[in-house]
């Protein structure tokens, strides 16, 4: 390899910290054909949840302990931001038998 | 391939009806006919009950079976379209039909909440009835690929209803 590039690899990777700063993760929770996936979880408050529904079916999020209610259209992705700590039971209030759990850490 | 469709028919007839025919055979067609013929019964139900409901929760439970088993209908046709299957009518389609029309005038002639109970309690055991008939036999019965897993999402979906349906009845008492 010629030293041009270890240089230019060792100044991006210098760069990299500056350019990119920490921030929240994203996950995603898909539910398809009535089922929630994945049924348990993990993620940190200030996180974003992706809920992406690809049913033909309007589902919602509803935390057992009211910490939030989302509701996604058919065919439609929905994004919220995690507000408070907590293992949190949820289900969809039209088919409640759609159910899961999402772990959220301080 | 013909199937048996005797332990469906038994199921279907605790609906009230006792025009089914014993030991009829069930295939493909008429399995999507009997399904879709299940949807608009309960659409039709709904439609009454979006007017005549007068408690709100039971109005929107109504409209939510409506929006559903639309949702879940026009998927049948378009999986019927593209497997040039015809849906074939047939003795539990029809005798479903029946109770369904005896069903809808017998509420139609209640009023108030004494309405919005009987409605509920009916879906409660409707869903039931139909959930029964899908696991055990229509699912089981059905040949092509494709049906049997609109029908294995169509039960899903109807389990989430009576789960729905109950919790409403559950608020009414």
């Amino acid at each position: 390899m010629r030293p041009g590039r270890h240089l230019l690899i060792a100044t991006a990777l210098t760069l990299a910290p500056v350019a990119v700063p920490a921030h929240a993760a994203t996950i995603q929770v898909v539910m398809e054909n009535l089922v929630v996936l994945p049924a348990e979880a993990s993620a940190k408050v200030g996180d974003t949840v992706e809920w992406i529904n690809k049913d033909v079916f309007v589902h919602t999020a509803t935390a057992r302990n009211g910490d939030f209610d989302v509701t996604m259209p058919a065919k439609k992705t929905v994004t919220s931001v995690l507000k408070k700590a907590g293992a949190v039971e949820y289900y969809c209030r039209f088919h409640p038998n759609m159910k899961a759990v999402l772990n959220v850490a301080p | 391939m013909f199937v048996r469709l005797s332990a469906a028919v038994a199921a279907l007839s605790l609906l009230g009806s006792a025009a089914l025919a014993q030991g009829a055979k069930s295939t493909d067609p008429q399995i999507a006919h009997i399904a879709y013929t299940a949807g608009v019964i309960d659409v039709a139900a709904a439609k009454q009950a979006v007017s005549k409901a007068s408690n709100k929760e039971v109005k929107a439970f109504a409209q939510d079976m409506v929006r559903d088993h639309e949702a879940v209908n026009k998927q049948a046709l378009d999986l019927v379209k593209k497997l040039k299957v015809t849906p074939e009518d047939n003795d539990t389609s029809k005798a479903l039909s029946k109770q369904a029309a005896d069903k809808l005038a017998e509420l139609g002639k209640l009023k108030g909440a004494e309405y919005d109970k009987a409605y509920v309690a009916n879906e409660v055991a409707y869903h039931k009835t139909v959930n029964a008939a899908l696991e055990t036999q229509l699912i089981p019965s059905s040949q092509n690929a494709e049906l049997k897993g609109l029908l294995q999402t169509g039960l899903k979906i109807f389990q989430g209803h009576q789960q729905h349906a109950e919790h409403v009845a559950a608020t009414l008492k």
